[in-house]
């Protein structure tokens, strides 16, 4: 079905929640330091905006429209939360590291944004696929950004050494900038340009003209 | 049959009916409370051992015996814990060595308040009993003391083990397991390079005073360290700490006991 995959294949790049929603930035920023944490950020994400979708495309004719919102974040807090306990049981390092991102997928915009805008109108397996596809698209910014920052910040990757460092006696001097969060804000911008310049359909159209000085227009 | 209408009635009510509104969202958020608790009650044995174990691990590494590769229960067996009491210096075993000293600061039996002149670490009440935990080398003789450290920094409580030999004096390392200080400036107190600056540093000075401090510049001779750049207030935090708990209202007394007599 061509339909299914578009579903999913397109949040990859054509509708990507980062470079072209510009959907949440904050955890991008903060999460891909390193690859591992990356990595897990971006599984727990896909799970939440999948099942979440998925649970609330399955009660969208109950849910009323008042409330709505505060029904949405009722089942993501309650996924979030669940995330965050099997992390702390499982895989205890990462969750020591993530610590306080984890709680924020729930004030990440993607997730409540595919549960307002897709799950709302759509039926629970498409929605399902939906909120995994953005899940996906959110993913595969996250983890190029953490490879691109891991490895040129520390030289290593998902914690193994790649390049030697000074440090260690080798010859890579490790560029610290990269592992503070305004670099990923540099590589985003970065990667939007790329994306654009190879998708030029994705460039929005200029609010305002810029003006010559003489008045003219030239 | 009146229940039957009711419950037609109900069906029949529209979407946006109050009544029914409440009763949809009390609804979904029992149901959802449901996930929630059975999540958190199921895993919490699960994560009580990964806690207790990471606590472990903290002090097989401030001890310097930690070793990928080997279970933590295996490398703990060199380890033996002990409680002392601090008010007189001397082991006890009022409590258990899973004694839980968080909560025992909360308890008026087992801790005291501390006045503003004593409490530089601003941890504002003490417990009187401590889990301390005593390491053995190969041949089964003790070599180092492990001694549990907390207080304030700039956002946060900082807890953590000093390990230092059987002189009652020698710094053999510095760890924080738990803190949330700012990365990249206090959370740099758990940068390895910074912690090595703690090694061989004498805690006490000749006539026994706390000699040990962390200063902004220049640090020299083996009672000083340097304080993290762009941290003042964290290593500020440090050096209160580790001044608090190795002195008089601290393991003072046990240290001195430990410096004349060994450890027992």
């Amino acid at each position: 079905m061509a339909k299914t995959k578009d579903i999913i294949f397109d949040p990859l790049v054509d509708n990507n929640p980062i470079t072209l929603q510009v959907l949440g930035i904050c955890s991008a920023l903060a999460v891909t330091s390193s690859v591992t944490t990356a990595l897990i950020m971006s599984i727990s994400v896909t799970l939440v905006t999948g099942f979440s979708s998925f649970f609330i495309a399955s009660i969208r004719n109950f849910i009323p429209s008042s409330v709505r919102i505060i029904i949405q974040m009722v089942i993501i807090a309650s996924l979030v939360i669940i995330v965050d306990q099997v992390l702390k049981a499982y895989a205890f390092n990462a969750s020591k590291t993530l610590s306080v991102f984890v709680g924020l997928i729930i004030t990440n915009c993607i997730v409540m944004g595919r549960a307002e805008g897709f799950a709302m109108k759509n039926p629970p397996i498409t929605s399902f696929l939906d909120g995994l596809g953005n899940g996906a698209g959110y993913s595969l910014i996250l983890i190029m950004l953490a490879i691109i920052r891991e490895l040129l910040g520390a030289g290593k990757l998902m914690g193994f050494e790649i390049f030697k460092t000074v440090n260690n006696g080798g010859w890579y001097i490790p560029n610290g900038l990269l592992l503070l969060p305004p670099s990923a804000f540099f590589l985003i911008g970065l990667i939007i340009w790329a994306f654009r310049t190879w998708k030029p359909a994705q460039v929005e159209t200029p609010v305002f003209k810029i003006r010559s000085s003489d008045g003219g227009n030239h | 049959m009146s229940k039957l209408s009711t419950w037609a009635r109900f069906k029949k009510a529209p979407i946006d009916n109050p009544v029914k509104t409440m009763i949809i969202t009390v609804l979904i958020c029992f149901v959802a409370s449901l996930f929630v608790t059975f999540s958190a009650i199921k895993l919490r044995p699960i994560q009580k051992t990964n806690t207790l174990n990471d606590k472990r691990k903290n002090i097989l590494q401030v001890a310097g015996i930690y070793e990928e590769g080997k279970t933590i229960d295996e490398m703990f067996e060199n380890v033996e814990a002990r409680v002392i009491d601090i008010r007189t210096g001397e082991y006890t075993t009022s409590v258990n060595s899973d004694y839980d000293e968080i909560t025992g600061a909360k308890d008026p039996e087992t801790s005291r308040a501390l006045t503003k002149q004593e409490d530089i670490a601003s941890i504002r009440r003490q417990s009187f009993y401590k889990v301390i935990y005593l390491v053995k080398d190969s041949s089964g003789e003790f070599n180092k003391i492990i001694l549990p450290i907390h207080g304030y920094g700039l956002w946060s409580t900082l807890y953590g083990f000093v390990a230092i030999g059987t002189d009652a004096n020698t710094i053999y390392a510095l760890k924080f397991y738990s803190h949330a200080e700012t990365p990249g400036l206090g959370g740099e107190v758990d940068n390895p390079n910074w912690r090595a600056q703690w090694k061989d540093k004498n805690l006490f000075d000749d006539n026994g005073k706390v000699a040990i401090e962390v200063v902004k510049t220049g640090a020299s001779g083996k009672y000083q360290i340097d304080a993290l750049s762009g941290a003042t207030i964290t290593s500020t935090g440090v050096n209160n700490l580790v001044r608090f708990w190795v002195g008089k209202n601290g393991f003072g007394k046990f240290l001195k006991t430990t410096k004349d007599q060994g450890i027992q």
